[in-house]
């Protein structure tokens, strides 16, 4: 039985759903939201107590993927704190999906962006210019200030924490 | 006396601090023995007739490296001829990255078809006595009598996500001024990559 069959629809009504159906599609897919260097920085340089722990990351950096968990269990001891952790993803502004995917499979619940920045030689230096362009960095920021600037991975999540735990104060 | 001693102190005690740091624009670059992936050991030395060297730390694995492997590509075709040819080196622990293992490169140089030596810097001396600390990390050299001079650190160009969108080709511009005898304007630069992988 062909319900729509009945009632004589001409196929090109049908083919005029296809846009709609791509758009509904789209929006079931999970995608991490891209930043420039702007939107990444009013994210970050709030004028409030919040102390907000920003962590350069992407996918394919294997660093980055191992210290991950250390932000995640950092995420849960100081849920009760004003502590915000941010990942900013350093994968191709193309990988939206594919960032999504990892996050979700790793039941990481951080806020997640990519940061799309334009031209490293020119944002790196704005960042910090102690840094040399590897990642992972680890940078802290409070009252719209960076108060911490760590270029490297972390030994274990405990080390994170005690470095939070002293800039709270 | 005492002053003397301070001051030699001082200058041993700097010297070793920028020693660690490796090179800089200016510095004086070493030339090395490194396995290319025809089995043949390669030196700089053994090119009597180029003028300097586009000396590039890469590897196989890092998505920064092969993003780029199509310009280091054309930067060997545009310059060896003139005098200006890329010399890759993996600094890469395979340890730490199985992926770029020498047997690894020897499939990538023959895949990609390599117009330049992919050497395996399989000590890690060279990495650390230049400075490198990611992949890709250009280092243009010049001869300049028997010494190599290096005048240029940093990325190939300013937009490793889109060739398209380049506006600033940093090694190309270094190698055009040096090639026209003029000063290189931009000396260093600073991009993302990945970290070399240190034993």
């Amino acid at each position: 039985m062909c319900l729509f069959c009945s009632m004589k629809i001409p196929l090109r009504h049908y083919l005029s759903l296809f846009p709609l159906l791509f758009i509904v599609f789209n929006f079931a897919i999970a995608q991490t939201p891209v930043y420039n260097l702007d939107q990444f920085q009013e994210r970050i340089q709030k004028k409030n107590d919040t102390l907000y722990v920003v962590n350069l990351w992407a996918t394919w950096c294997k660093p980055c993927v191992e210290e991950l968990p250390y932000f995640q269990s950092a995420s849960a001891s100081f849920s009760q704190q004003p502590v915000k952790i941010i990942l900013a993803s350093q994968d191709m502004k193309t990988k939206t999906v594919q960032v999504a995917d990892f996050l979700k499979k790793n039941n990481y619940s951080s806020e997640t962006f990519i940061l799309s920045a334009g031209n490293p030689n020119v944002w790196i230096n704005k960042i910090e210019p102690k840094w040399s362009g590897t990642i992972p960095v680890t940078l802290l920021y409070k009252n719209g200030k960076k108060i911490y600037f760590h270029e490297g991975d972390y030994p274990d999540a405990e080390t994170l924490k005690k470095i939070i735990q002293s800039k709270l104060k | 006396m005492k002053k003397l001693w301070f001051t030699l102190l001082a200058l041993v005690v700097t010297t070793a601090i920028f020693a660690e740091e490796g090179y800089k624009p200016g510095s004086t670059a070493t030339d090395f023995k490194l396995k290319n992936v025809d089995g043949k050991t390669i030196s700089l030395s053994d090119y009597q007739a180029a003028k300097g060297f586009i000396v590039t730390f890469t590897c196989n694995h890092c998505p920064y490296a092969v993003a780029y492997e199509d310009r280091i590509i054309a930067l060997d075709k545009k310059y060896a001829d003139k005098g200006y040819p890329v010399i890759a080196i993996n600094p890469n622990s395979v340890a730490k990255v199985p992926e770029d293992s020498y047997a690894n490169m020897q499939d990538r140089a023959k895949s990609k078809s390599f117009p330049f030596p992919y050497l395996y810097d399989e000590t890690q001396e060279i990495a650390k006595i230049y400075g490198a600390m990611k992949t890709p990390h250009v280092y243009v050299l010049k001869k300049e009598g028997k010494k190599l001079s290096v005048k240029y650190i940093g990325a190939i160009d300013d937009n490793y996500e889109d060739v398209s969108a380049v506006k600033e080709k940093y090694v190309e511009e270094a190698v055009d001024a040096l090639l026209a005898n003029k000063p290189v304007k931009t000396t260093s630069t600073k991009a993302i990559g990945c970290s070399i992988k240190w034993k």
